[in-house]
């Protein structure tokens, strides 16, 4: 396992994309460096084969068939949405 | 006789069927006596009066046609603010979700409006159900009926608080790492988280997808097991319910009787745990005995390792589900920002608190490029054997008796600023969501500061029947969950 | 240094579901916006997953008709990306566990002429998976408006190894690979609709260098066209860089259909980190023996080996045998009318010149169409057996597109018959011999031309309506007994 120095926070508040204020940086830093080093005990457990629990539940092939079933209307669907304009919901241009 | 908003279930259902009072009288009394309290509990995110009372007319109306749906019928039962009631709020006490309202209902709201339930109210909780105090809610954080000045556990505070306080009659919560159990300890309720997969998410605010349960917070064991069996059950809308068949596990309570080998965890019995509950539990565990039950010392080795596998589980699961909180479609939308990539950083910013975006970050870095192995994989199998615990004890023991929260509630403030301090607090609850098992909460008794102790008696997979008549069995012998905060 | 280019497709195909990949609203194109989500859609709050059966045996389907090995175990994974036309802001994917591996797909490259079929060869396939589409941008200026409809549309996704050599042999990729979609029902690949979509990673090495070199991926082709003509400039951009000694940067490149060029999309953060985890909302996927069985009998013959069986048992060659195999409904039809006639090279022709250009006219679909097979086996019968003559089986066929009737019927009606009463014709030849003393003259004299001058009179006299063949032979048959 990594040291728990490893945290790049900007690295990873730009994954989240959240943008943290420098002191939000530095005090979730320290904290999580707190946690990490806590977590870090996971490497003493003897995980050799053992499987992941993917699901508690060995149960598979779960799903439906393809009949359609009524949706939202686009008055239900666009209720919530911040900014709309010939129903459709408006965003800034996309830049990366 | 208790006042009508402190009965239970059982106790109203009967009284509505014999007409001494009617849905609308009942909710009124509800309704006034959060209108009485809430100011200073702050249980309630809102509610809605006019559509509780509409609904109790319905409700009296169906029950004098003679179609009473069950004892259901006519209860406002509280909502935690996650759990989907179309036309209602839906803020999961966030300002990301302050202004949006759900077109749809939960699974769990359609079955208990089936049942004839009048959902009551949107109750408090830590933000995006992540806490243990409530202090993370957005809103307010909600004040202990059994002492305001503390809190009332987390992440269901609200729901907690509102049946410790009269507010509901009964409330739906949703534990993850012990959300619905540890408030339950810290307010002298009965709560219950079932197996993972008897009950249907499909509504539910994930946090994290293989841990998240919804379950009821109630004033007896009878109550927690009618409710359960209202909104348990297989649901084609979520994919990890399970096909089971649903006993009545009301009436099951009377058909089970033990005695039962309970196991007591020795790595839950160490250091952290106050005194005052180690003595309460221990006083439980003597009374089961007494009742002729065989009390096995077992092992859950891998018990230390809980915390920072849920941690890592949880954070990189919620760090997946809460990405799509973004401002797009809904929601809180930053206007300080330009163009999309800064918008999405702006909006979560924002929209987030501080224990949200620590998660967040904590889940994103775990699964990050060259983490993945070594965290998650690893706390993966690490489970696996935790689980393992579990079910190699249950080849003994038909349950398990722990602690709920190591200590009794604690003052607003005392752990907020120290987020590990917080997160080691779940330590007894954490286990029994990794594992997927059932476990409830009952009322054991009080600290010296007159501040409710929790009993948790965890349970094998899909056996709430067995679980909760076990809770029953100490229930029988004792009133303290007859008792009520002053107000 | 000569150079080659190695070229690997990504195809996204639409699965033509009724509903969506992991809920059930309905799928739809053109619907007005935002009328075809709900909660899953959206990515609500609460909202959660279900797979869609029909999605994940249509995909199995394609992968065994495309000869992959279809996965006993498989698994959903989500890929963690920020997107405005992605609601949760994870696409739900399959990353390591994917439902099919391997398998290829038969192309053929153009002859060397018209009629001189390409040489062919088997590109083969990494996997193919199943995930869900995103949402609809259009952009107007400074802002972006989000339809949402095209949201969670099953999506296959196809990768094929690095084995395609030329913007050509790409061409025919996509080409063979559509035929086998649509053959098998799976998608409509309509690319205009966005059903089939095309990304396509290029690089250049020198002749017989076993590395590959740095592949660029190239975005936005959105026809066929485009992903030739794009493959092709990028090859020779690529080409030009190497050649003036610089270096070929992995990049992506956005690809202009109107101006031919490519431009660099501004370098996002290195790869992106998709940060996959397995699904925990979804169940894996066990495919056993006998659902694969199942499906595997529902594959319809594959375009290619249409082509080549007809070729063997009907020996009809290889430009008929292209177009009737390009539609499968028309080489269905054909093979229902060639059996019942048993003259494939005859009804071959009727369907590929006058039933097509008929359809082509009207603009009706070939399962609307009045002629059924029976029609064409019933024609082709009455010319083999000379009861009608060709011109007249071009009246009848018009007759047949317009009303459905056998041709016998409209023969008899429009009294097209060929007239077969022997000793009638054996009257017409003599008077016609009778009528023309002198091509008689030059006739006897040994100018076999001059038993021509015979034809016309007799053709007047039958109205048209008498087999050449039978003519001439009564008219020489007469004439050698005078």
């Amino acid at each position: 396992m990594s040291a728990p120095t490893d945290l790049n926070i900007d690295h990873v508040a730009r994954l989240a994309r959240i943008a943290l204020t420098p002191e939000e940086k530095t005090r979730f830093s320290a904290q999580l460096t707190d946690v990490l080093a806590y977590i870090e005990q996971l490497k003493e457990v003897d995980v050799r084969g053992v499987e992941p629990t993917a699901h508690a539940l060995p149960v598979y092939n779960v799903w439906a068939e393809d009949e359609p079933r009524p949706g939202l209307s686009v008055e239900l669907a666009l209720q919530n949405a911040p900014v709309q304009r010939d129903q459709m919901i408006v965003v800034p241009p996309v830049v990366e | 006789m208790a006042e009508r908003f402190f009965q239970t279930v059982g106790e109203l259902s009967g009284a509505l069927d014999r007409r001494e009072l009617s849905a609308a009288e009942l909710t009124a009394a509800v309704i006034a006596r959060t209108q009485a309290v809430d100011g200073r509990v702050h249980a309630f995110n809102s509610f809605d009066a006019e559509n509780a009372l509409s609904l109790a007319r319905a409700s009296d109306a169906r029950r004098a046609a003679g179609a009473a749906r069950g004892p259901l019928d006519g209860i406002p039962i509280g909502f935690k603010d996650v759990i989907a009631v179309a036309g209602q709020p839906l803020t999961a006490s966030s300002k990301m979700l302050a202004n949006f309202v759900s077109p749809y209902d939960a699974t769990v709201t359609r079955k208990l409006q089936d049942a004839g339930a009048i959902p009551w109210g949107r109750l408090n909780l830590d933000e995006f159900a992540m806490g243990s105090s409530t202090e993370n809610s957005a809103t307010q954080p909600t004040c202990n009926p059994w002492d305001l000045t503390r809190v009332p556990g987390g992440s269901s505070g609200g729901s907690a608080a509102a049946v410790a306080a009269g507010e509901a009659i009964v409330a739906l919560g949703s534990d993850t790492g012990g959300s619905i159990r540890q408030p339950a300890a810290l307010c002298n309720l009965v709560g219950l988280k079932p197996t993972y997969g008897l009950v249907s998410r499909y509504g539910l605010i994930a946090f994290a997808s293989s841990l998240d349960q919804i379950g009821p917070f109630a004033r007896s064991v009878e109550d927690a097991a009618i409710t359960l069996g209202a909104i348990a059950g297989h649901d084609p809308l979520d994919s990890t319910s399970v096909k089971i068949e649903i006993p009545d596990y009301r009436a099951e309570l009377t058909q089970r009787r033990g005695p039962w080998r309970l196991g007591i965890a020795k790595e839950y019995f160490g250091e952290g745990l106050d005194q005052e509950v180690a003595a309460a539990v221990q006083l439980a565990i003597d009374h089961y005995r007494q009742l002729g039950c065989e009390i096995r010392e077992i092992s859950l080795p891998h018990t230390k390792y809980a915390v920072g596998v849920y941690y890592i589980i949880a954070t990189a699961e919620c760090s997946s589900n809460l990405a799509r909180y973004d401002g797009i479609r809904y929601g809180h939308r930053s206007t300080a920002a330009s163009g999309s990539i800064d918008l999405y950083g702006q909006t979560r910013a924002e929209g987030f608190g501080a224990e949200v975006k620590r998660r967040i970050i904590l889940g994103t870095y775990v699964l990050s490029s060259g983490y993945y192995d070594a965290f998650y994989l690893r706390a993966q199998k690490v489970r696996t054997l935790l689980r393992q615990d579990f079910l190699n004890a249950y080849r003994e023991v038909d349950a398990i008796l722990t602690p709920t929260s190591p200590t009794v509630a604690f003052a607003r403030g005392e752990k907020a600023a120290n987020p590990l301090a917080m997160y080691l607090s779940d330590v007894y609850t954490i286990g029994v969501n990794l594992a997927g098992l059932p476990g409830v909460s009952i009322p054991c008794g009080f600290s010296r500061d007159g501040l409710p102790i929790g009993l948790q008696i965890i349970g094998q997979p899909f056996q709430e029947a067995e679980l909760l008549a076990i809770a029953q069995a100490y229930e029988r012998g004792h009133d303290w969950h007859t008792r009520h905060p002053e107000l | 240094m000569n150079y080659e280019a190695v070229i690997g497709l990504e195809v996204h195909v639409q699965v033509k579901t009724r509903s969506k990949m992991f809920t059930r609203v309905a799928t739809g194109y053109g619907a007005p916006p935002n009328t075809l989500t709900d909660p899953v859609v959206l990515a609500l709050p609460g909202a959660l997953p279900v797979l869609n059966h029909a999605a994940i045996e249509l995909t199995i389907k394609a992968g065994l008709m495309l000869g992959g090995t279809i996965a006993p175990v498989c698994k959903w994974d989500r890929k963690n990306y920020f997107y405005p036309d992605s609601p949760k802001n994870y696409q739900i994917s399959q990353y390591d566990q994917p439902l099919c591996v391997g398998g290829w797909v038969e192309i053929e490259l153009p002859g060397s002429a018209r009629n001189v079929m390409g040489e062919h060869k088997q590109i083969p396939l990494t996997r193919i998976h199943l995930e869900e589409d995103v949402g609809k941008l259009n952009h107007f200026g400074h802002e972006s408006l989000v339809d949402f409809n095209r949201a969670g549309t099953p999506l296959m996704e196809i990768v094929s190894e690095p084995a395609l050599r030329s913007a050509e042999e790409a061409f025919a990729y996509l080409t063979a690979l559509k035929a086998v979609m649509i053959y098998g029902g799976i998608s409509d690949c309509d690319m205009e609709k966005g059903q089939l979509r095309c990304d396509a990673n290029v690089s250049i090495r020198p002749v017989g260098d076993p590395v590959l070199g740095t592949k660029v991926e190239l975005k936005n082709l959105n026809s066929i066209s485009f992903v030739r003509d794009g493959i092709a400039q990028e090859i020779r951009r690529q080409q030009a860089v190497v050649a003036a000694g610089g270096v070929i940067v992995q990049e992506t490149r956005d690809y202009d259909g109107q101006t031919g060029e490519s431009q660099s999309l501004r370098s996002k953060e290195q790869a992106h980190d998709y940060r996959y985890f397995p699904d925990p909302d979804l169940m894996p996927v066990h495919v056993d023996a006998a659902m694969r069985a199942r499906i595997a009998v529902t594959c319809p013959e594959l375009p290619f080996a249409k082509q080549r069986r007809f070729q063997a048992e009907y020996q009809i060659p290889y430009t008929l045998t292209s177009v009737l195999v390009a539609d499968h409904e028309l080489s269905d039809y054909f093979e229902a009318a060639a059996r019942l006639s048993g003259k494939p090279q005859a009804v071959g022709n009727w369907i590929v010149n006058d039933l097509l250009r008929e359809l082509g006219h009207g603009k009706v679909a070939l399962a609307a169409a009045k002629i059924r097979p029976a029609h064409i086996a019933a024609l082709v019968g009455l010319i083999e057996s000379g009861a009608i003559l060709n011109q007249a089986a071009k009246e009848v066929f018009a007759a047949m597109a317009q009303t459905g009737e056998m041709p016998d019927a409209i023969v008899a009606r429009a009294g097209l018959k060929v007239e077969t009463n022997v000793d009638q014709l054996e009257q017409w030849c003599r008077e016609a011999i009778a009528g023309d003393t002198r091509a008689l003259a030059d006739f006897k004299g040994g100018k076999d031309s001059a038993i021509n001058a015979f034809k016309g009179p007799v053709m007047k006299a039958a109205k048209g309506k008498a087999s050449p063949a039978l003519v001439d032979a009564t008219l020489r048959r007469l004439l050698a007994a005078s």
